[in-house]
C-alpha cells in the first residue's frame, strides 16, 4: 500500500508528478485522483508539487491547498515509513480502542501533539472505521489488518513492523 | 397572465417569478432578512444559515437558496428564527476576537449590527483557539483571521469575480479557515491588491492597510509641504460614508476638509489623467502606425497590471508603457512643480486620495521611483480620508466647499470619466479620432463604450481606418478576453482593463455597501461632471498644453518617457518555495547551480537539462563541487529554462541541446 | 451428472470452472438455446452452482475482509498444500467467496458437497478437515458453531432473510460467469424489455426506500431525476459508507458486485443516464479491486459500454475513490468531491436530480439500495412485498457489533423487533452480559433502550423513536458502557467530520463535544444540560445538511432516556457504568486483599502503600485512575466503582 522510500526524499521527481497529470488529465474532476497518485508516489503532498499541479491543471492554488487539507486521506506534511492506522469507528471504540490509541503512542514513542516520530519512522492515525468492525478493535500497519487487538498485540505487532525493515 | 401569490407573514404577495429567491421576495416588501454569505452577484453559498425563514410545516428554509412559488406560505419572524438567529449570532461571537472598540471595522461590521439588532446579551462560550497572528504583509490588505467568520464571501469574490483565487479554505471542520495558497502571507501569493476582499467582508477579518498615519505625520510636519491629488471615484463615493446621496460630486467638500486637516496644495488626478490621455493615445497612434503590439492595453489600474504581471508575461509588451495618472501626478509635482515652486523634492510630500487598495502598493513599486524617491508617498482610500474627517470632528455635512489649487486643479471632462470603466477608452477616443482624422471633434460622447456591463466591445471607423475597442472590468472578465484573444478568437486595436467591476468606482478602497446598485449611480455621477465640464477633451485642457511647453516638449519625448513611462517585468506568482538540493552536506566552498523548474521553465525541459547536468557532473567527478538546486521562478520566464550559477542569473537561459556547451563553459571553469 | 457435462463439453467450449458460454449468452439474452440444450445448459447450471460436478469436493473460504484479515491467506495456502501432498488437488476445488458475515466467528470454511460449515478455522486445523471431512466425511465437533455443522440449521442464518446477501458468501466475485449463473442481469434485461417509465412506476410500487439513510423513496427519485430534461444524466452510486459501525455496503462490493452495477443499469435506463460513477471509499481496497475486475469483465461480455447486450441501451461506470471525509455520503459533498472539490454540501434546492454531477441531472443511490433493484425487477413487486411492512418494504442489512455475541452483517426483514436480532440472531450479548441499549444508525441515529425491544425496526417507528434506520449500524452495548461518554464519542466524531461551511454544524456541534468533554470528566453543571438542548435544536433546526441536522441526535437520546447518568455524572461525579476513566475510583476492598504488593509496584505513580500481608491502600488524590492495579491483583481484591 505505501511505498517505502529513503526518509530524506531530495529533489522531487517532477517528471513523475508531469506523468500522473498526463495519466489523468487536468479536468477539474482529475484533482483528486491526481492528488492521491502524489500522495501514493511522496507519501504526502509536498507545497511545491501542489504549486506544480495548480498551475499545470489551471486551477488556482488556494483551491489546491484546500482540496488537500480537506480530506483525510492526503497529508501536507511527511508522513513516517510505516504507517499505523488504529480504528476508532463506534464498534472498536467500544471494544476499547482509545486504550489501543495510548499504548501505540506510548510504545512508538510519538511525541505529544503530533502524528510522527520525529525521524519519520512511523506515523500514527486514527481512522473512523475501517469496516471491519467484526474485529474490533482492529488496528492496519503498512496495509495489513490486524484485529481484536490487545495490549499485548501492540508489542508483537511493532516487533513485526520492525522487522520488515530488515527485508 | 394570470397573478400568482404567495404568503409572507400571513400576507398576500404577488410574485412575478423573476425573483431570484425569497429573501429577495422579502427584501422588496420592506423587510429585511439578515445574511452574512449572500451577495446577488456571488454564487448563492448557503452557509450563514440566517436568513432562514419558517414554512408551513414549521421547518426552517434558507430564503436564499429556495425560490419563490405561488401557494408558498413562509414566516420570517418567528420565535423559532429569532432563536436560531440568536444562536447563530452567539457561536461567532464566542470565537470572535471581540475588540470591537478599536476594530477598524466598528460601525460599518456586520456581525456588530446584528449583534445588537438580535439583542444577543450574552456569551456564554468561551474562545476555543488561541488568537493567530494578524497579516501585515500587504501594502493594501491586512488579515486578521481572528475575526474570520468563515461565510466564504472574499473567497468567492477572489476567485468569481476576480478570477484570481488568493483565497480559500483549508481543513475542515473545527480546523477550517479562509487562508492564502499554502496558508501564507498576501504578500507572497497571487493577489493582485484589488481590494474587492476588503469591500464584500462583512467583519473586520479583512480590512484596507491604514496609511492615514503616516499622513497625519506629514501634516504636522511644518517643513513638509503636503501636495495631496483627488482621483476622479472619490468624490462620487465619499458622500455615502456620510449618509450623503450616492454619485453626487464631494469634491470641493472634501477639498475644504483636506485643507482644514492642513494640507499644502489640493489638486485632481484628473489633471493627470487628462495627461495619461495625451501620453497613452500618442503612443497608441504610433503602434497603429507601425502596426506592432497590438492591441495596446491600458496600464491605468495597479491590479490589472500586477496581474498580467503574475499571469500574462506574453502580454507584457502589450502593456501601454505610460504610469497611471496617480503616479504622473507624482512625477510631476516632484519632478516639476517642486522646482517651479521651489520646494525641496523631500520636503515635498505628495498624498493620494484614491478608490482603490491596490494604489497604495503601486506607490511603493520600486518601478515608481525614479531620482532615488518614489512618485507618491502616501496613498489613502476613500474610506480612510471619510475617517480623518471624522478623526478631526469635521462636520462634513456643514463644510463649505472650496476650490481645487490651480493650475493643476484644472482638469478636462475626459479626465473625470476615468474613474469608470470605459472612461479611459472613451478619453482616449476623444484624443485619437481628432489626432488621426486631423478635424476638431464636435462629437465627444462615445456611448458604446459607457454602462457597467463586464465586456462591452466597439469599433470605429476613423479617417477610413477600423478601430477595433474592447473594455473590460472585472479580472475573471478580463481572464476569459485574454484567452479569446490568445486563441486568436478575437481581436482588438485598444483593451481598457479595469480590475475592479465597474471601473475605479468600484474599487475596494470605497465605501461599502459597493453593489452594482451603488455604482451605477457612482457612474452616472461622473458622465453629469462631464457632461457639465467645459473642456471635454484632454488635449484641450490648457495645462497641460503648458506643461508640455515648459517641460515636456512632446508627447513621448524622452522627457515624458523618462518621467512618466515605466516598464513592467515578470512577477513570481508564489514567493517563499525553494527545493532542496541534492547535494551533501558541507557546501562551503560549493557552486550553486539553480536551475528553475516552475511551470513555465518545466514546461521548456528545465528538468531534462537538470538531470543532464547532474549526470554531466558525476561523468567529470565534479559532484562534490557543484551543488544543485531546483527552484521556482527566477522571474527570467520568457528567456527559460532559466538557470543561475551561484549568483549570476544566465539570462538567456539554458535549451537542453545546449547543456553539454553549458557545461563546459561555464560550469567546469568555475570549478576549475 | 457427469455425462451431461461431458456432452455439453463436447458442444461448446467449457470447463468446469467456466460454465458454457453459450448457456451464459443464452441468460444474458444474446443467443437462444433449442429444448434441449438449454435443459442441458440448466443442469450445467446445477453443475456449476456446485451441487455436484467433476469435483469431488468443494473448499469454499470467506474472503471477506472479516475473515480475510482473519488469516484466510494462511488457510488457502495450507489447503493447497494438503491437497498436494495428499494428491488431491484435482479432485477438489478451492473457492474463495465474499463475505459470509458472520465475521465474529471467521476464517469461516464451507466444505461441500456434504454443506459442513466450520468457524475460527486455523491453519493447523487444515490437515483434520482433509482427512477427515474431505476424504472420509467425518464432522469435527470442535470447529462448529455451537456444535451445528450446517449453516443454515446455526440461529445466526436461521432468522435472516438473505436476498440482497444471498449470492455474497456463495459465488465468486471474481468471476462474471458465476454471478450469471445465479440470476446476475436478468433484472436488467426484464426492464429493457419495459419502458423506463414503467421501471419507474415498479419501483414506486414496491416501496423500495433509500437504504443509506433518508429512506426517500427511490422510485420518486427516479422520477424527479427523468422528469428534468437533459441529454446528459448520470447514476452515481454512493458507496462512501461512513457510518463507524456499518460495513454492509463494503461486504456487497466485495461479495457481488455485478448485482450494484446491474442496479445502476436498471437506473440508467429508467432516468435515462448513460454513465455511472460509483463513489467508494479509499479504505475499502478490496472492494474497489472487486469492482474493478467486474466492470472489466462487464466490458469484455458487452454488458457495459455502448448498446449493452443488443439493447440500444449504453452504459459506462467509473469508479471514483473518495479521499476521507464521512460529509461526502452526503450527496451533494460527494458530487462536488467526484468533481475535483473540497467535500462540502451544497443548498438544495436545487436537487440533484435537477441540478446533480457536473450541473446535470443526476440520481445518488445507496450500495443496498441499488443491490435491491435488480431482485425487484427480477422476480416482481408482490415477491419483494412479501417480507417487510407496508410503509417499510423488503428486509434491510444490519451490521451488528460491539458487546453483543455474534458479530456480524444479517440482512432481516423490515418489521422484525430488536429482541429477534439481538437475543436470536446475535446470540444474546458477550460474556452474557446484560442488554443495556443498542445505538442505531451511527453518529446521526438514537438509542434504543430495553423498552424498545419489542418494537418493530422500520423507518417511521424507529423516527419516531429518536433513531433512524440509517445505513444500519447496530451497534449493542452492555451495562459497562457508559451512554454519556457514547454520546460524546459520537459528538466528536461529528466534529471532526463537519465539512464546517455553515454554522451551527461548525460552532455548534463543537460547543456540544465541549460540554460533554466537561460532563465526562466530572465537571458538567445543571445549566449545560439545558443549554445542550437548545444548541441541538438549533442545530437541527438550522444546519444545512442531513449531517449537522442528525448530528445532535446521540446527545438527545441520551438526554432522553438515560438522563440519569447525565445526572450521575455531573451531580456525583459518578459514571454509572464505570467507563469514565476520569470518575472512577479504585479502591482495595480490605477483606479481599493479601497485601502481596504486586499492586503497588506496578502503580506508575506510587499511589498505593501499605506493608507486605497487610491490606494495602489507594491514595485517592495520587491516583491516576490507569486501572493498572485492577489488572495485576491476583485477588480480585480492587473494586472499581
Amino acid at each position: 500500500m505505501h511505498k517505502t522510500k529513503t526518509v530524506q526524499e531530495p529533489l522531487r521527481n517532477f517528471a513523475k508528478v508531469k506523468e500522473i497529470i498526463e495519466k489523468y488529465g487536468t479536468e477539474r474532476s482529475a484533482l483528486i485522483p491526481v492528488l492521491q497518485a502524489i500522495q501514493g508516489e511522496f507519501r504526502y503532498l509536498p507545497q511545491e508539487m501542489l504549486s506544480f499541479v495548480a498551475t499545470a491543471m489551471g486551477i488556482p492554488q488556494a483551491e489546491v491547498f484546500g482540496v488537500a487539507t480537506f480530506y483525510a486521506q492526503f497529508s501536507t506534511q511527511p508522513k513516517g515509513k510505516h504507517i499505523v492506522q488504529v480504528c476508532d469507528g463506534t464498534a472498536c471504540h467500544v471494544r476499547g480502542a482509545s486504550d489501543i490509541i495510548k499504548k501505540f503512542k506510548k510504545d512508538l514513542q510519538i511525541p505529544e501533539g503530533k502524528t510522527t516520530t520525529d525521524d519519520l519512522y512511523v506515523t500514527l492515525e486514527t481512522v473512523s472505521c475501517l469496516g471491519a468492525c467484526a474485529l474490533a478493535p482492529a488496528v492496519v500497519v503498512d496495509g495489513k489488518v490486524y484485529g481484536n487487538v490487545n495490549f499485548e498485540d501492540v508489542a508483537r505487532i511493532i516487533v513485526t513492523m520492525k522487522e520488515s525493515d530488515d527485508e | 397572465m394570470t397573478h400568482q401569490y404567495m404568503e409572507v407573514n400571513n400576507k398576500k404577495v404577488e410574485i412575478t417569478g423573476n425573483e431570484k429567491n425569497i429573501l429577495e421576495v422579502v427584501r422588496n416588501m420592506g423587510i429585511e432578512i439578515p445574511t452574512f454569505c449572500y451577495h446577488s452577484e456571488l454564487s448563492v453559498y448557503g452557509a450563514c444559515r440566517m436568513c432562514m425563514v419558517e414554512d408551513e410545516r414549521g421547518n426552517l428554509v434558507a430564503s436564499c437558496s429556495l425560490k419563490p412559488q405561488a401557494g408558498m406560505k413562509i414566516k420570517t419572524h418567528t420565535k423559532k428564527i429569532m432563536d436560531t438567529r440568536r444562536m447563530i449570532l452567539e457561536l461567532l461571537l464566542a470565537n470572535h476576537h471581540q475588540d470591537c472598540t478599536t476594530c477598524e471595522k466598528s460601525g460599518n461590521c456586520k456581525l456588530q449590527e446584528l449583534a445588537v439588532n438580535m439583542g444577543v446579551k450574552k456569551v456564554r462560550f468561551k474562545p476555543r483557539k488561541p488568537w493567530q497572528d494578524i497579516d501585515t504583509s500587504s501594502a493594501s490588505i491586512v488579515r486578521d483571521p481572528n475575526k474570520c467568520i468563515l461565510c466564504g464571501d472574499c473567497v468567492r469574490m477572489c476567485s468569481e469575480v476576480q478570477g484570481v483565487g488568493v483565497l480559500g479554505f483549508i481543513n475542515r471542520g473545527p480546523n477550517i479557515n479562509v487562508v492564502p495558497a499554502f496558508d501564507k502571507p498576501i504578500a507572497d501569493v497571487d493577489c493582485v491588491n484589488c481590494g474587492q476582499c476588503v469591500s464584500i467582508c462583512p467583519t473586520g477579518a479583512l480590512t484596507i492597510k491604514d496609511d492615514t498615519l503616516k499622513v497625519w505625520e506629514a501634516l504636522s510636519d511644518p517643513k513638509k509641504k503636503v501636495v495631496v491629488q483627488i482621483a476622479p471615484a472619490v468624490r462620487v463615493a465619499i458622500g455615502e460614508e456620510f449618509n450623503h446621496t450616492e454619485g453626487s460630486n464631494y469634491l470641493y467638500k472634501s477639498v475644504a476638509a483636506l485643507k482644514m486637516m492642513g494640507a499644502d496644495y489640493v489638486f485632481d488626478t484628473s489633471f493627470s489623467a487628462d495627461l495619461t490621455v495625451v501620453e497613452e493615445a500618442t503612443e497608441f497612434l504610433n503602434r497603429v502606425v507601425k502596426g506592432e503590439k497590438l492591441p495596446q492595453f491600458t496600464s491605468c489600474c495597479p491590479g490589472w497590471v500586477t496581474y498580467a504581471e503574475k499571469n500574462c508575461p506574453d502580454l507584457l509588451s502589450n502593456l501601454s508603457s505610460c504610469k497611471s495618472p496617480q503616479q504622473m501626478f507624482g512625477a510631476v509635482f516632484k519632478k516639476f512643480f517642486a522646482k517651479k515652486m521651489n520646494i525641496p523634492t523631500e520636503d515635498m510630500y505628495v498624498v493620494s486620495v484614491m478608490p482603490c487598495t491596490a494604489k497604495k502598493f503601486e506607490a511603493e513599486r520600486p518601478e515608481m521611483s525614479t531620482d532615488s524617491y518614489q512618485d507618491v508617498d502616501a496613498v489613502i482610500t476613500t474610506v480612510e480620508l471619510a475617517r480623518m474627517i471624522r478623526k478631526m470632528g469635521i462636520k462634513f455635512e456643514e463644510l463649505e466647499p472650496a476650490s481645487l489649487d490651480m493650475p493643476f486643479g484644472f482638469s478636462s471632462g475626459a479626465g473625470v470619466i476615468f474613474g469608470t470603466s470605459g472612461g479611459v477608452a472613451e478619453a482616449a477616443l476623444r484624443y485619437a479620432v481628432e489626432k488621426l482624422s486631423g478635424e476638431t471633434l464636435n462629437e465627444v460622447n462615445f456611448r458604446e463604450v459607457r454602462g457597467l456591463e463586464g465586456l462591452k466591445e466597439a469599433t470605429f471607423n476613423i479617417h477610413g481606418k477600423d478601430i477595433k475597442l474592447a473594455v473590460v472590468s472585472g479580472l475573471a472578465n478580463t481572464q476569459q478576453l485574454i484567452e479569446k484573444i490568445r486563441k486568436k478568437e478575437v481581436s482588438y486595436d485598444f483593451v481598457e482593463v479595469m480590475a475592479c467591476p465597474g471601473g475605479c468606482i468600484g474599487g475596494g478602497g470605497q465605501p461599502v455597501p459597493n453593489t452594482s446598485e451603488t455604482r451605477v449611480l457612482r457612474s452616472k455621477g461622473l458622465y453629469d461632471i462631464d457632461a457639465k465640464s467645459t473642456v471635454k477633451k484632454a488635449q484641450n485642457n490648457p495645462t497641460i498644453e503648458k506643461l508640455y511647453d515648459e517641460w515636456l516638449k512632446t508627447p513621448n519625448s524622452d522627457e515624458a518617457h523618462y518621467a512618466l513611462h515605466t516598464h513592467y517585468g515578470h512577477k513570481k506568482r508564489i514567493g517563499g518555495m525553494e527545493i532542496k538540493d541534492e547535494a551533501k552536506e558541507n557546501a562551503n566552498e560549493k557552486i550553486v547551480i539553480s536551475v528553475c523548474v516552475g511551470t513555465n521553465c518545466y514546461l521548456k525541459g528545465s528538468y531534462d537539462v537538470l538531470q543532464e547536468l547532474i549526470g554531466l557532473a558525476r561523468e567529470h567527478g565534479i559532484e562534490d563541487k557543484v551543488e544543485f538546486k531546483g527552484t521556482f521562478c527566477l522571474e527570467n520566464c520568457s528567456n527559460g529554462p532559466s538557470i543561475k550559477v551561484s549568483d549570476d542569473l544566465h539570462k538567456y537561459g539554458v535549451q537542453k541541446e545546449e547543456t553539454q556547451k553549458f557545461f563546459n563553459n561555464v560550469v567546469l571553469p568555475r570549478v576549475k | 451428472m457427469s455425462k451431461i457435462f461431458e456432452e455439453l463439453t463436447r458442444e461448446a467450449v467449457n470447463t468446469p470452472k467456466i460454465p458454457c458460454r453459450e448457456f451464459i449468452n443464452a441468460k444474458l439474452g444474446l443467443t437462444e438455446l433449442n429444448e434441449e440444450k438449454s435443459k442441458l445448459a440448466e443442469e450445467l447450471s446445477t453443475v456449476y452452482r456446485r451441487e455436484s460436478g467433476v469435483f469431488d469436493c468443494q473448499i469454499a473460504l470467506c474472503k471477506g475482509t472479516g475473515c480475510h484479515s482473519s488469516g484466510e491467506v494462511a488457510l488457502c495456502q495450507k489447503i493447497d498444500e494438503v491437497l498436494k501432498e495428499k494428491g488431491l488437488r484435482d479432485k477438489v476445488n478451492i473457492v474463495e467467496t465474499g463475505c459470509r458475515g458472520f465475521c465474529e466467528m471467521g476464517p469461516l470454511v464451507e466444505i461441500f458437497p456434504q454443506h459442513i460449515f466450520y468457524c475460527k478455522v486455523k491453519p493447523e486445523n487444515i490437515e483434520d478437515i482433509i482427512t477427515k471431512t474431505v476424504m472420509n466425511g467425518q464432522v469435527i465437533e470442535e470447529l462448529l458453531f455451537d456444535g451445528i455443522p450446517i449453516a443454515e440449521q446455526i440461529p445466526f442464518y436461521k432468522k435472516q432473510v438473505r436476498r440482497v446477501l444471498k449470492e455474497s458468501g456463495h459465488i465468486n466475485p471474481e468471476n462474471i460467469n458465476d454471478s450469471i449463473v445465479h440470476e446476475a442481469y436478468q433484472g436488467f434485461l426484464k426492464a429493457t424489455k419495459m419502458t423506463p417509465e414503467d421501471v419507474i412506476a415498479v419501483m414506486k410500487d414496491s416501496g423500495l426506500r433509500g437504504r443509506g439513510g433518508g429512506g426517500f423513496s427511490t422510485g420518486l427519485k427516479w422520477e424527479f431525476t427523468r422528469a428534468t430534461p437533459s441529454a446528459k444524466k448520470y447514476i452515481i452510486c454512493n458507496a462512501d459508507e461512513g457510518d463507524p459501525g456499518a460495513f454492509m455496503d463494503r461486504s456487497l462490493l466485495e461479495g457481488d458486485p455485478h448485482k450494484i452495477i446491474e442496479g445502476m443499469m436498471i437506473a440508467g435506463y429508467a432516468i435515462g443516464a448513460d454513465e455511472g460513477y460509483i463513489y467508494v471509499r479509499a479504505e475499502y481496497p478490496l472492494a474497489i479491486h472487486r469492482l474493478e475486475i467486474a466492470i472489466a469483465q462487464c466490458k469484455e461480455f458487452g454488458i457495459l459500454g455502448e448498446n449493452v447486450l443488443g439493447t440500444g441501451f449504453n452504459f459506462n461506470v467509473k469508479i471514483k475513490q473518495g479521499a476521507g471525509a464521512f460529509v461526502c455520503g452526503e450527496e451533494t459533498a460527494l458530487i462536488s468531491s467526484i468533481e475535483g472539490k473540497r467535500g462540502m454540501p451544497t443548498v438544495k434546492p436545487p436537487f440533484p436530480s435537477t441540478s446533480g454531477l457536473f450541473g446535470k441531472p443526476t440520481s445518488i443511490n445507496n450500495v443496498e439500495t441499488f443491490a435491491n433493484v435488480p431482485l425487484i425487477l427480477n422476480k416482481g413487486v408482490a415477491w419483494f412485498r412479501q417480507v417487510g411492512t407496508p410503509k417499510s418494504a423488503g428486509t434491510k442489512v444490519f451490521a451488528m457489533t460491539g458487546k453483543i455475541r455474534n458479530t456480524g452483517l444479517v440482512e432481516v426483514p423490515m418489521g422484525i423487533t430488536l429482541r429477534e436480532i439481538v437475543f436470536e440472531i446475535g446470540g444474546g450479548l458477550k460474556d452474557g452480559a446484560k442488554f443495556k441499549a443498542a445505538q442505531i444508525g451511527g453518529p446521526s441515529g438514537g438509542c434504543l433502550t430495553e423498552e424498545h425491544l419489542d418494537m418493530p425496526l422500520d423507518y417511521d417507528s424507529l423516527q419516531a423513536a429518536g433513531a433512524m434506520v440509517g445505513s444500519g449500524g447496530l451497534v449493542i452495548l452492555d451495562e459497562k458502557t457508559c451512554m454519556v461518554e457514547t454520546a460524546r464519542y459520537f459528538m466528536s466524531f461529528t466534529q471532526n467530520e463537519s465539512c464546517g461551511k455553515c454554522i451551527p454544524c461548525r460552532e455548534g456541534t463543537g460547543r456540544m463535544l465541549e460540554i460533554m468533554e466537561r460532563i465526562v470528566i466530572g465537571k458538567g453543571k445543571m445549566e449545560d444540560i439545558s443549554l445542550l438542548e437548545e444548541l441541538a435544536h438549533t442545530i437541527k433546526d438550522a444546519s444545512l445538511c442531513g449531517l449537522g441536522k442528525t448530528a445532535p441526535n446521540p446527545v438527545l437520546s441520551t438526554l432522553k432516556y438515560f438522563h440519569e447518568e447525565d445526572l450521575a455524572h455531573i451531580n456525583d461525579q459518578r459514571c454509572p457504568a464505570g467507563e469514565c476513566a476520569s470518575l472512577r475510583i479504585f479502591e482495595i476492598v480490605p477483606e479481599l486483599c493479601k497485601g502481596c504488593s504486586k499492586c503497588a509496584r506496578v502503580c506508575p505513580n506510587n499511589a498505593i502503600t501499605g506493608e507486605i500481608k497487610k491490606p494495602y491502600v489507594i491514595d485517592q488524590e495520587k491516583c491516576i485512575k490507569c486501572g493498572a492495579c485492577e489488572s495485576a491483583c491476583p485477588f480480585n481484591a480492587i473494586k472499581v466503582g
